[in-house]
């Protein structure tokens, strides 16, 4: 090939930049053009000049930010080509939550796919991961360690189940992403036959408003009224990670506190937050998926950030794949913990 | 051993009394025998056999898992057990109700609307490689087609490793980890390598077996020390299926009668004095001298603690005395030249590995007995108390051993009488046993020996408390009902600093003492004066010109190489609130190293210091 990987993409200051395209993909500083794969506060950031991502994740950017956000959005469709400069990029599905995607960005017969956060386990709310066969792929590693194999989601929603028949009495409160956490886990209460209103800290009300009018059910979410929050025994109630520690959580009925990320996973982690119950459910891949994916797109090279990279380098390198690790600034886990800005939350 | 596992699961994430012992309760009610049985003498320390040391289990693992990976996932993780019952390749295939077997997400979404795929379709996937850690041999691995892996029982789990040769052992575990799930991994681990740590007390799952059959945990304590594990003819007597089982143990531990605090304010109006008898409440540990004879007419002596744990092994300068057949309640304490030593001292002889000859010379121990529950096969604790201390003086005389004395008794005629001997024991008789006096104790006389805490009879009314104004450096959130509350105080007090100035210097923790109303205040303090985050420890803000003064009570002070002030406190706890004092008036590290002196001044010489007794 006449035309070298670096040659697509580099790390900048504000993150990876295409050269040849003259553009950011998911900058952590304003730039004039930006590339965002989905809509998460650490991802998708406002001030810059030129946005280009899927129309969901201009909608979930747009209500977390206001309308004017950027200075011109442009909506990718999914499967399209998209001419900029000397490149052409594509976006597909990455499964990680509404509206998310992974960009492939080819010049001269080269394709370097960023993947930005994705997962491949089973999510009613949002559409799910496509390989994409390419020669460099950028791949997460917030669950890069074989400890993390995720349980299957409908188990760890009979858990919660199981416990509000249990504790009828009691109110059940989870602490859920904002975005995506927290409606996958409505949508998949419902897909278990829960059709009891499932209340809403004040901080998710809007986006679960927006998938709605996306056209995902989530049947009857009313948000929590302060005063009434004693009498919501055997309630299911979703708040922000960061509400669980609060005051607010305090006035339900000998709340249960329950927390559903991939983190529960780890004994030590669950009960350092206080969890008592703990639902192991990810919007990040497991570490099998992981490996799976970076097999499947046949990638010759990989390039491994945010989260547990030097095991996943460790791994391609037994698997014959060069890898290296991509330190990048300004990832966070998304949510997974406690570290989403809990002033953008309860703006959101 | 699933159910084992999923119990242990449960209590691991319960932070209630309650709801632990809901879960304990529904356990013993349906897991049958033997299981059950070997359970519970899991949770009370009852079971004996070969540990598997943790260099084992690593080895097994790097058999089957990239080392490298395993080294990075232990770090990560943080606790062998938990990263080895995560990694461990799974034989048999994960329960799959919603994602199904082959992860595939093609096909099964729901709610939105599937795009025409954009790309060209993947390239076959490769077969899995196992050197990924284990991670999807489920997928790839034997699967389905194979028979069902034999899971293995607790009973299978516990005979076998107490029978097993050394050499068999490894091979053994492997088997029970292929054939269990993660959470039967994890209890496994734990309970194989000792380190059985669920957050339940013996007490409490002999409180939820005596549930069973509505009985109370002292029931079921004063058959205990007669019954071995899988303890069947327990299992059947509270589910009235059997006679109560006979204790085999000629000296079995009797459960204690404890006192309750006197409120000064209020309890003293309702009291007669001349109902009550008075006596010194020592500042030892209380335990039981159980003494008798076996079948073959061999004396067997005991020793137990306050929860009815078996320390005769470490005490056997005491066992030596349990000449007697009878149960002997009462304090021990280390006495020199006939002179009662501080708590400091007692805890240089307490949890200690090794009783060495030279620990049992610098530290004699000795009992000081204040009540008598048996004698010579008759039960007295039906009788009154002042009949029991009369059977007892006559008990004590004629044993007449240099080890067990009697308590003595503390006359009064009002209660002002009875506040001067606690205020100065010293001037109505301790001597210079004062030191080693925490207190008074009443007794009413005509009380029979009742087991727990009967509100009434007994009553302890300690001395005043040492105090200390310290300032709030840290706040860590508390757990079950204060889950969200910053309800565990870390505080400290001034030291000069080598360089000049004043520094504060932490020397002990506090999480009780106020009321709810105050726990609230407190919180909002630590919210509104976070310096910094560490996980769930805040600091706050301290110094000369802001920070809040918190008046702590404790009870002594010992040098500890753990703080970096080198002191510990004994019992600290909040004692009031000094919203109003300015943190540069706090105390100095000198008024608890005055009182750290005069303790230490009772040490031996040759009685190491440095080394912690708790």
């Amino acid at each position: 090939m006449s035309l070298s990987a670096s040659d697509l993409l580099t790390l900048t200051r504000e993150g990876l930049y295409c050269p040849l395209g003259g553009f950011h993909v998911d900058p952590t500083w304003p730039v004039p053009r930006a590339l965002i794969t989905h809509g998460h506060a650490d991802h998708a950031r406002s001030g810059h000049g030129k946005v280009l991502a899927t129309g969901q994740t201009l909608r979930i950017m747009a209500v977390r930010y206001g309308e004017d956000f950027c200075e011109a959005r442009q909506e990718a469709v999914l499967g399209e080509d998209i001419r900029i400069g000397d490149v052409t990029v594509r976006f597909a599905p990455a499964g990680h939550v509404l509206g998310s995607a992974q960009i492939s960005i080819q010049a001269q017969g080269v394709r370097v796919v960023v993947s930005g956060d994705y997962k491949r386990a089973y999510d009613p709310t949002c559409l799910p991961f496509e390989v994409v066969p390419c020669d460099v792929f950028i791949t997460e590693a917030t669950f890069g360690l074989p400890v993390f194999r995720m349980p299957d989601t409908a188990g760890e929603v009979r858990k919660l189940l199981d416990s509000v028949a249990l504790f009828p009495e009691r109110a059940h409160i989870v602490g859920a992403y904002a975005l995506g956490k927290a409606q996958r886990v409505m949508a998949l209460l419902r897909e278990a036959g829960y059709d009891e209103p499932i209340y809403l800290h004040g901080a998710m009300e809007k986006l679960t408003e927006l998938y709605k009018r996306e056209g995902i059910p989530l049947g009857e979410t009313p948000k929590v009224v302060a005063t009434e929050r004693g009498k919501l025994h055997g309630a299911i109630v979703l708040c922000p990670p960061s509400a669980i520690q609060d005051v607010w959580s305090r006035k339900f009925p000998d709340p249960v506190t329950s927390f559903a990320s991939g983190w529960m996973r780890v004994r030590a982690r669950a009960r350092q937050k206080g969890a008592e119950l703990p639902l192991v459910i990810s919007d990040h891949s497991d570490w099998p998926d992981l490996c799976r994916t970076i097999r499947e797109t046949g990638a010759g090279e990989v390039w491994v950030t945010h989260g547990q990279e030097d095991a996943l380098v460790h791994w391609c390198g037994t698997q014959g794949i060069k890898a290296k690790p991509l330190h990048m600034l300004g990832y966070g886990d998304d949510g997974e913990g406690e570290t989403a800005a809990p002033a953008e939350e309860a703006a959101a | 051993m699933n159910d084992f596992a999923h119990l242990l699961d449960r209590l691991a994430y319960e932070p209630r009394r309650n709801a632990k012992l809901r879960l304990l309760q529904d356990y013993f009610a349906h897991a049958p025998d033997p299981e059950r049985g070997w359970a519970l003498a899991a949770m009370t320390g009852n079971l004996s056999f070969r540990e598997a040391k943790p260099a084992m289990i690593r080895g097994l693992v790097e058999a089957r898992v990239d080392p490298v990976l395993f080294a990075l996932s232990h770090n990560y993780v943080g606790d062998l057990a938990e990263t080895t019952a995560l990694i461990w390749p799974s034989q048999n295939p994960p329960p799959s109700a919603g994602e199904g077997g082959p992860r595939v997400s093609e096909g099964r979404e729901k709610g939105a609307p599937s795009p025409e795929r954009s790309s060209p379709l993947p390239p076959a996937p490769q077969a899995p490689s196992p050197a990924e850690g284990g991670g999807d041999a489920a997928a790839a691995g034997p699967g389905h087609n194979n028979p069902p892996p034999h899971i293995p029982t607790l009973s299978e789990v516990v005979e076998t490793l107490a029978t097993v040769k050394k050499s068999d052992l490894p091979a053994h575990i492997a088997g029970w980890l292929d054939a269990l799930d993660e959470t039967g991994r994890w209890a496994l681990l734990k309970l194989i390598t000792g380190a059985l740590r669920v957050g339940v007390s013996a007490r409490l799952a002999k409180t939820a077996v005596g549930a069973l059959g509505g009985h109370e945990a002292d029931a079921v304590e004063e058959v205990w020390h007669g019954l071995e594990p899988p303890y069947l003819g327990l299992f059947a007597w509270v589910e009235g299926r059997g006679e109560r089982p006979t204790t085999l143990n000629p000296a079995p531990f009797r459960p204690p009668m404890l006192s309750h605090p006197i409120d000064e304010e209020t309890d003293f109006d309702k009291l007669d004095p001349a109902a009550f008898s008075g006596e010194w409440k020592w500042d030892g540990i209380r335990v039981q001298l159980a003494g008798g004879r076996d079948e073959a007419g061999e004396q067997v002596a005991r020793v137990y603690s306050r929860t009815g744990e078996d320390i005769t092994h470490a005490f056997p300068d005491l066992a030596e005395a349990i000449t007697f057949t009878g149960t002997i309640d009462g304090e021990l304490l280390i006495l020199r030249e006939e002179r009662v030593q501080s708590f400091n001292v007692l805890q240089q002889r307490l949890n200690r590995k090794a009783v060495t000859p030279k620990l049992l010379e610098e530290f004699p121990a000795h009992v000081r007995a204040y009540d008598l529950l048996t004698a010579e096969g008759e039960d007295l604790r039906p009788l009154p108390f002042a009949t029991r201390r009369a059977r007892l003086k006559g008990f004590v005389a004629a044993l007449d051993h240099a080890r067990i004395d009697l308590s003595p008794l503390v006359t009064f005629e009002t209660w002002e009488d009875l506040a001067e001997a606690r205020a100065d024991p010293a001037s109505v008789g301790a001597g210079e046993d004062a030191d080693a006096i925490e207190g008074v104790m009443l007794k009413l006389r005509d009380s029979p020996y009742l087991p727990g805490r009967p509100k009434g009879p007994w009553w302890k009314w300690k001395r005043e408390p040492h105090l200390v104004d310290a300032v709030m450096m840290y706040a860590q959130r508390g757990h079950g009902k204060r889950s969200s509350f910053y309800s565990d105080y870390t505080f400290g007090v001034w030291r000069e600093r080598p360089e000049g100035g004043r520094e504060l210097v932490p020397v002990g923790k506090a999480y009780h003492g106020f009321t709810d109303a105050e726990l609230a205040k407190l919180d909002r303090f630590v919210r509104n004066h976070t310096t910094k985050r560490f996980g769930p420890v805040r600091e706050v803000a301290y110094g000369p010109e802001e920070g809040l003064v918190l008046e702590i009570a404790f009870e002594g002070v010992q040098r500890s190489t753990r703080h970096k002030s080198g002191v510990a406190m004994r019992f600290p706890r909040v004692h009031r609130i000094r919203w109003d004092k300015p943190a540069a008036e706090a105390d100095g590290i000198g008024i608890l190293e005055t009182i750290l002196a005069r303790g230490e001044r009772e040490i031996a010489p040759g009685a190491s210091i440095d080394e912690e007794a708790s």
